[in-house]
């Protein structure tokens, strides 16, 4: 604790009222050290306990020099242990020190680091969602005696002490889109944010606005939110976390810990737990550690900045000298950002400044005031470009990119080549052209209906005259051809899953009647689909790479980016060769160029049977250059989602900072005039639809999938509610407003091609 | 429209009924092949089976048999709770056709199964003519919830304004046609969405209904579940 020093003094002299006050203290310090050591008699605690019980209750039966001396004993005993166990903290312990009820909420932040504030939105328990709180909040800065202040918003999660109704910190989906409305206002208004992450996830339900929806919205407003973001990560719980996270620096508590999945939930699925079982604490703290969750490790990986540094055991709700160091690291975090987009010399001063000083007590004064508004466009084009860099760089180099040799060289000289045609093309000549033809069609109205009043009644004379016989009207090409891939292709092909002699049901038989499906008629020529109801049986994702674009045309890019184990995850690199095995691939993603009947795009497939579509560095790295060369070379980005169950658990928060780099990479490409549209199949879940996928303003669902932020089974130990079993069903989806329309398989072709002349329309190529 | 009418001859005969349930307090139902196939029992005779569980029914019960046909094994489960009663060994393992009784199932009536089931012999129960929404008319409403066992039961008669039927916000009265009588029933909440044909109030004859009550007090008292 801030006061241990004063403490190792002996407690001589002390009044009946101090030495109550510091047995009350011993017994809190008792009680933490038996939470971060998940052990209440570790280091005989509860015989300390019994003698600081009986101290308490008996205060007044003994002498005020006997109570002193004993106190000293006590005080000894317990700094020992707190040492002992500073020195050897394990990430499980220190997620310990995270759920702590002693620890630091932001409610203390608001008291301390600020000099007043005044929430938006909400008031304890009235509130659209007490877990989120907003404040309008004021620092001062001291510069050589004189005071300035400067005006933030702050948004964070609140976990409350013992509040029942801070449900813990985890921010509904409404509470989300409360942090989106304040973030807006703060743009508005020119104020920098400052994010102060408290949350062990996301509460994962899907009524309206929706966890994973309201999630993707908050990324992708972020991503180009036009103020300077400070992120500050206590307790920094997978997508929850990157609801508030996307920030232009990220500080993250000495002791706090950011993942992709609390270690339970990690042990549950590696020890193949069920529901209901208990899980080892042996895994949780196996898992603890291979998921790389603390600021140490953090800063290794690059997911954060830096590191704000807590007393030896956490700091805890009376920790001042911590809020006065917390204060200074979000004001130089703060002047860092909006330095960086006024003048280069001017903050490398400044960094070289802040690195002198790292490492020593927080100063009482700042050498200069700098104001924090980003006033012109070049600063506010500065600001983004910075953070576009910046999560652009992120987890680089956490995925293995194949040297290609010669033919490498050769692919990269024709990219940099067809840049420069496509720049030329459509950034040059493009708009040139676009504007004659405007001005040609303006003045050719203009002109026609200047020779119609003169030349019509000539006409009508002359067709009165000598009628023509009417000729029929040309029928434009792709015009009102209802073609399905029956029709225009019989050649399709078809599923290996088809070579069976069997029959099987379906799974809405009892309900409809269905009949049992002959498997070749099923897998064939009914394309996985029942005739009656027509649920649909999953299909691999060759059938679509076959069948759902023009013969011949895909032709894959960026294959030589695979998959890796960045964190060496104990037992992953097995698993991951096995896949590689099986599928021939190298990553859970496909990228490629296809056409469908004729028009060109880029098309990125999260595909079921590589680590079940899960993202990681390397998929996310392979979808942002698929989104990129979409820019380039102005083609509509299609993302089909055959299968995703998510982040990759074994590549902890290197998964977890895919959400926001690829989030800021679609962002960058609608903003630059792309058609983005995606296709949720069979199974979409977690963190991709919740960014990337879901601030899509174009997503369709194949019929009988299912889409959510989480399953049934996290839904159930999260909430504690049961779910019906169609909750994630692509129809529920549609109901909330989740996507926009359901597709028939059979028809996919066909749809996809009318939603890429609907929504691409006169600007498929680009606005 | 359609209404059950109870039986005439059964209101004397309601002794009989109970003495019937008491010697044999089981109804019995039999699992039917739902296609051809090749049958093979999961379960033997004298088993308990459960059927389908949780909120939505999504957990099916206890499985009974497979039908194998063109190498699809169809797992067939208990629609409902009870012990297996007869089993025809007979066809364990050998192709039968659809529709053919394989299992009997025998599932004891709890105390309100069989008030249920001698209410809807002895009342005239009055169904939903259409699916829709319906409220009972508020007169009537404030009578029932005032009524306790010893006020005066509510009475209909042919012609009553009894309910409102709503459908896409238009209110419809629906007039009662039945005999007179006393609401003895009412199976739905005001407001709740009934299917056609899904009963919505249950009437009793004024000089049956000491009777009836005398007779559903004893199955409360002396039932044993």
């Amino acid at each position: 604790m801030s006061n241990k020093k004063e403490k190792k003094q002996p407690f001589d002299g002390l009044n009946m009222a101090e030495i109550g006050k510091l047995l009350k203290q011993l017994s809190d310090r008792i009680e933490y050290l038996a939470d971060i050591k998940g052990d209440p008699n570790w280091g005989e605690l509860n015989e300390l306990r019994d003698e600081v019980n009986n101290l308490r209750d008996h205060i007044f039966e003994f002498k005020e020099d006997e109570l002193c001396k004993r106190l000293n004993t006590l005080e000894d005993r317990v700094s020992f242990l707190e040492d002992r166990t500073a020195k050897d903290l394990t990430p499980w312990q220190i997620v310990n020190i995270v759920r702590n009820p002693q620890r630091f909420t932001l409610q203390d932040i608001l008291d301390n680091v600020y000099d007043s504030y005044t929430e938006l939105g909400g008031e304890g328990e009235c509130n659209v969602d007490p877990a989120v709180v907003v404040a309008r909040a004021t620092l001062h800065r001291r510069v050589k005696g004189k005071i300035y202040s400067h005006q933030v918003m702050v948004i964070g999660h609140e976990k409350g002490r013992g509040e029942e109704f801070r449900n813990g910190g985890c921010a509904k989906p409404w509470g989300n889109a409360k942090a989106l409305q304040y973030m807006k206002v703060a743009e508005t208004e020119g104020i920098p944010i400052h994010f102060f992450i408290f949350t062990p996830g996301s509460y994962p339900i899907e009524d309206y606005p929706g966890a994973a929806q309201q999630i993707a919205r908050n990324l992708y407003a972020m991503s180009k939110l036009k103020v300077p973001m400070v992120a500050f990560i206590s307790e920094g719980g997978s997508g929850g976390a990157e609801a508030i996270g996307l920030a232009d620096i990220r500080l993250m508590a000495s002791h706090g810990y950011y993942s992709v999945i609390s270690p339970e939930g990690a042990a549950a699925i590696e020890g193949k737990i069920r529901e209901g079982q208990r899980v080892p604490r042996e895994l949780i703290e196996h898992c603890a550690e291979q998921l790389k969750l603390t600021a140490k490790d953090n800063l290794e990986l690059g997911t954060i900045d830096r590191i704000v540094q807590e007393p030896p055991l956490g700091a805890r709700k009376d920790d001042f000298s911590f809020f006065r160091r917390l204060r200074y690291e979000m004001i130089r975090a703060t002047d860092e950002v909006v330095l960086k987009t006024k003048s280069l010399r001017a903050f490398r001063s400044y960094a070289l400044k802040r690195q002198s000083e790292e490492g020593k007590e927080p100063p009482e004064e700042f050498e200069v005031f700098i104001p924090w508004d980003i006033s012109t466009d070049l600063e506010i084009e500065r600001l983004l470009e910075i953070r576009s860099k910046k999560y652009r760089e992120i987890s680089k180099g956490y995925y293995y990119e194949e040297s290609q040799g010669i033919s490498g060289k050769l692919k990269k000289a024709k990219e940099f080549a067809s840049k420069g045609y496509y720049e030329i093309r459509y950034g040059l000549l493009r708009p040139h052209k676009r504007h004659v033809q405007k001005v040609l069609e303006e003045v050719s109205g203009e002109g026609q209906v200047f020779l119609r009043t003169v030349t019509e009644p000539v006409k009508a004379a002359y067709d009165f005259v000598f009628p023509q016989p009417k000729r029929p009207q040309k029928i434009l090409k792709g015009e009102g051809q209802e073609r399905g891939i029956f029709v225009d292709e019989w050649d399709f092909w078809t599923s290996p899953l088809a070579n069976e002699d069997r029959t099987v049901s379906c799974p809405n038989a009892q309900k409809y009647g269905c009949l049992d499906l002959w498997v070749p008629d099923l897998y064939g020529e009914f394309c996985g689909v029942c005739p009656t109801c027509g649920h649909h049986f999953p299909l691999e994702y060759q059938w679509y790479l076959e069948n759902l674009f023009d013969k011949g045309s895909v032709q894959e890019f960026n294959e030589h980016i695979c998959s890796i184990n960045p964190l060496g995850f104990k037992g992953f690199d097995e698993r991951l060769k096995k896949d590689i095995k099986k599928t021939g691939r190298r990553s859970a993603i496909i990228t490629f160029d296809a056409k469908v009947r004729g028009i060109k795009l880029v098309v990125a497939m999260l595909y079921s049977n590589f680590r079940n579509g899960t993202v990681g560095a390397a998929e996310g790295e392979k979808f942002i250059r698929a989104c990129e060369r979409a820019k380039i070379t102005r083609r509509p980005f299609l993302a089909y989602i055959h299968t995703t169950g998510g982040i990759r658990i074994h590549e902890g928060t290197l998964g977890v900072i895919q959400m926001p780099r690829c989030t800021m990479a679609v962002r960058e490409y609608i903003d630059s005039g792309g058609l983005y549209i995606v296709v949720y199949d069979n199974n979409s879940y977690a963190g991709p639809v919740a960014s990337f996928l879901g601030c899509s303003p174009y997503q369709f669902a194949i019929r009988s999938s299912r889409i959510g932020f989480a399953g049934p089974r996290v839904i159930r130990e999260t909430t504690g509610q049961e779910v019906p079993p169609d909750y994630h069903s692509a129809k529920n989806a549609l109901k909330r407003g989740h996507i926009q329309g359901i597709w028939d398989r059979r028809e996919f072709r066909k749809n996809l091609y009318n939603a890429l002349i609907q929504m691409g329309g006169p600007h498929l190529y680009y606005r | 429209m359609k209404h059950k009418t109870p039986d005439n001859n059964m209101e004397l005969n309601l002794n009989d009924l109970l003495r019937q349930y008491r010697a044999d307090p089981y109804e019995y139902f039999d699992i039917l092949s739902p296609h051809t196939g090749t049958v093979t029992f999961k379960v033997k005779e004298g088993e308990l089976v459960r059927g389908p569980s949780g909120k939505w029914h999504q957990k099916p019960g206890t499985l009974l048999f497979y039908l194998e046909r063109e190498r699809n094994q169809k797992p067939v489960y208990a629609t409902g709770e009870g012990e297996v009663c007869k089993i025809d060994y007979q066809f364990e393992g050998k192709f039968v056709e659809a529709g053919q009784p394989l299992i009997s199932i025998r599932h004891k009536l709890s105390k309100d199964e069989i008030i249920d089931k001698i209410l809807t012999k002895v009342l005239y129960i009055f169904a939903a003519p259409q699916r829709a929404r319906y409220f009972l008319n508020p007169d009537i409403a404030v009578k029932i919830e005032s009524s306790t066992s010893k006020s005066k039961a509510v009475e209909v008669k042919p012609g009553d304004e009894i309910l409102t039927m709503s459908l896409m916000k238009r209110d419809t009265p629906v007039i009662y046609d039945g005999p007179e009588g006393v609401i003895y029933k009412v199976y739905f909440s005001s407001g709740q969405m009934v299917e056609e044909n899904e009963p919505l109030i249950g009437i009793c004859q004024p000089d049956k209904l000491p009777f009836v009550k005398r007779v559903i007090e004893r199955i409360k008292t002396e039932w044993e579940d």
